[in-house]
């Protein structure tokens, strides 16, 4: 295999770019969803609190949840949607025919799924504080390592996704939404894993991202910070964003051999 | 003196189960020859192209490019040749100079203003590169796509049904664009198609194939002359309809 050109990937990101900058209901899109979720949120927040001894402990517990998961779902979706733009396009084959490398092309969807993501929590991030004087930066430093945790495996399972709509076509396409839908009640966003049944926990346990509730669980009642999850969570990801790399890359060798990348989007 | 063979071929099958969409065809094209790759739907034209360009792999094989053996060392040789096919689309939302600014880079074009400005200007579309790819007829979206393959100088051009879908008039400013490219840079030019006139026109070299095999090789002059007939069209049909059978090369 080649060098790693950013030249390129920094080529792929720019088309990213222009595409977002082509349309402003894009980028209200991007933004819309976390600020609906956070404003929903904040309203039963503050509804509970007046009944909740936990959520008088901590007020932010709910928004820190709904907005720490937006970032899982937004880089998830922010990578897939990204790639299926290239299939809609009929451009997958465009790109692989140029000098373009399969892993640059990674590289390309995740750093455009982490401008998506800053740009979309970001926003909701930033409106919750005038809305309920909720401030996210409050969690202090071990919010980068939760934000980095829940884009890593939100890439892995944005990976994975994109090699099986690659592999069986659009119509796999509404995977995309439902995948990530299908883990949320086990990574404990809103509750301790400890409250699903005996069974499902050793299953959440194998989520980095029960690791990163947990933390926020444990800054925002304990005020502790457990670099023991923070740890546990990147080494997990490590091995899903490994597992998804290789799937990915193995469904385009596979649609090299099948010849299905020049019939992509039709 | 023979020009070095730039595009080498032996023995090259891709077979989908049962199909044989290409059936151990080989084939070499000298540096700076035109070669038309003839043949019916199915023939095996595409699936050809595909597997010089490392989309598709081969079955079994051999395929050197530029001296470089494809699909394994592609990554060397893809920076020196490029694709057009009114089959392959570009990103319908960009404007035609965005998607011609994203490909020459990833092409690795370094002054890539000024390449857009001289194909802008040889082609004839700059008029329209502030226009969304999506919002262009079909005869400027062919030159558009003709443009993104010449964005980077390539010694090899593959095209794949260059003037599909195109009027008389703007099929012809296509074909003299290509001569005209393949004149000024010595670069060899590899095309499937069905217009007989084209590639009488255009191609020093033809393989005809059928059902996935290589059933005739030569000029066009001499293929009119060997099948006796009084142009390209004329012998296209003998071939795809195995009147006066070729032969089946080893």
């Amino acid at each position: 295999m080649s060098g790693i050109s950013l030249y390129r990937i920094g080529a792929l990101a720019l088309r990213y770019l222009y595409l977002l900058r082509s349309s402003r209901i894009r980028i209200v899109e991007l933004a819309y969803w976390p600020t609906v979720q956070m404003i929903l949120w904040g309203f039963i927040t503050q509804y509970l609190m007046t009944h909740s001894s936990i959520l008088h402990q901590a007020a932010g517990l709910l928004l820190s949840g709904v907005l720490l998961w937006d970032v899982l779902f937004r880089s998830q979706l922010g990578l897939s949607v990204v790639f299926f733009e290239e299939m809609h396009a009929r451009n997958l084959a465009q790109l692989l025919i140029s000098p373009l490398q399969p892993i640059e092309l990674i590289i390309a969807l995740m750093s455009i799924s982490l401008v998506r993501t800053l740009v979309g929590v970001g926003i909701a991030v930033l409106l919750a504080i005038p809305f309920y004087g909720f401030n996210l930066f409050a969690l202090g430093p071990p919010l980068i390592g939760f934000f980095f945790n829940l884009l890593l495996m939100g890439w892995a399972i944005g990976l994975l996704v994109s090699a099986l709509v690659l592999r069986y076509g659009m119509g796999a396409e509404s995977i995309a939404w439902a995948a990530i839908f299908a883990l949320a009640p086990l990574c404990g966003i809103y509750y301790p894993v400890a409250t699903l049944p005996g069974w499902l926990q050793p299953l959440a346990w194998t989520l980095p991202a029960s690791y990163v509730f947990e933390g926020m669980r444990a800054v925002l009642l304990e005020h502790a910070f457990r670099l023991d999850y923070l740890l546990y969570a990147l080494l997990l990801n490590g091995a899903y964003l490994g597992l998804g790399i290789s799937v990915f890359l193995a469904t385009i060798h596979q649609a090299r051999e099948r010849g299905s990348l020049l019939q992509s989007g039709e | 003196m023979t020009e070095p063979a730039v595009i080498f071929v032996r023995n090259l099958s891709k077979h989908y189960g049962p199909v044989r969409a290409v059936d151990g065809i080989s084939f070499t094209i000298a540096r700076g020859a035109t070669c038309a790759l003839l043949g019916g739907n199915g023939a095996g034209k595409t699936t050809t192209i595909a597997m010089l360009l490392g989309l598709l792999l081969p079955t079994s094989g051999q395929i050197d490019i530029l001296g470089e053996a494809v699909p394994r060392h592609r990554q060397r040789v893809l920076p020196r040749m490029n694709f057009s096919s009114p089959y392959v689309d570009l990103p319908q939302r960009l404007t035609v100079a965005e998607n011609l600014t994203v490909y020459a880079r990833l092409y690795g074009v370094r002054r890539v203003a000024e390449r857009l400005a001289v194909l802008g200007r040889d082609l004839d579309i700059a008029a329209f590169f502030q226009r969304p790819y999506g919002s262009l007829s079909a005869g400027q979206k062919t030159r558009v796509a003709l443009a993104k393959a010449l964005l980077n100088n390539p010694e090899i051009l593959l095209l794949d049904e260059p003037t599909a879908s195109l009027d008389p008039d703007t099929a012809d400013r296509m074909r003299g664009i290509l001569t005209d490219y393949q004149r000024r840079s010595g670069a060899t030019l590899l095309l499937a198609s069905h217009n007989m006139s084209e590639v009488e026109r255009l191609c020093d070299q033809v393989i005809m194939l059928r059902a996935g095999q290589i059933v005739a090789t030569g000029a066009p002059r001499e293929l009119i002359h060997r099948y006796g007939r009084k142009d390209m069209e004329e012998v296209f049909l003998d071939i795809a309809r195995g009147i006066q059978s070729g032969e089946v090369l080893e």
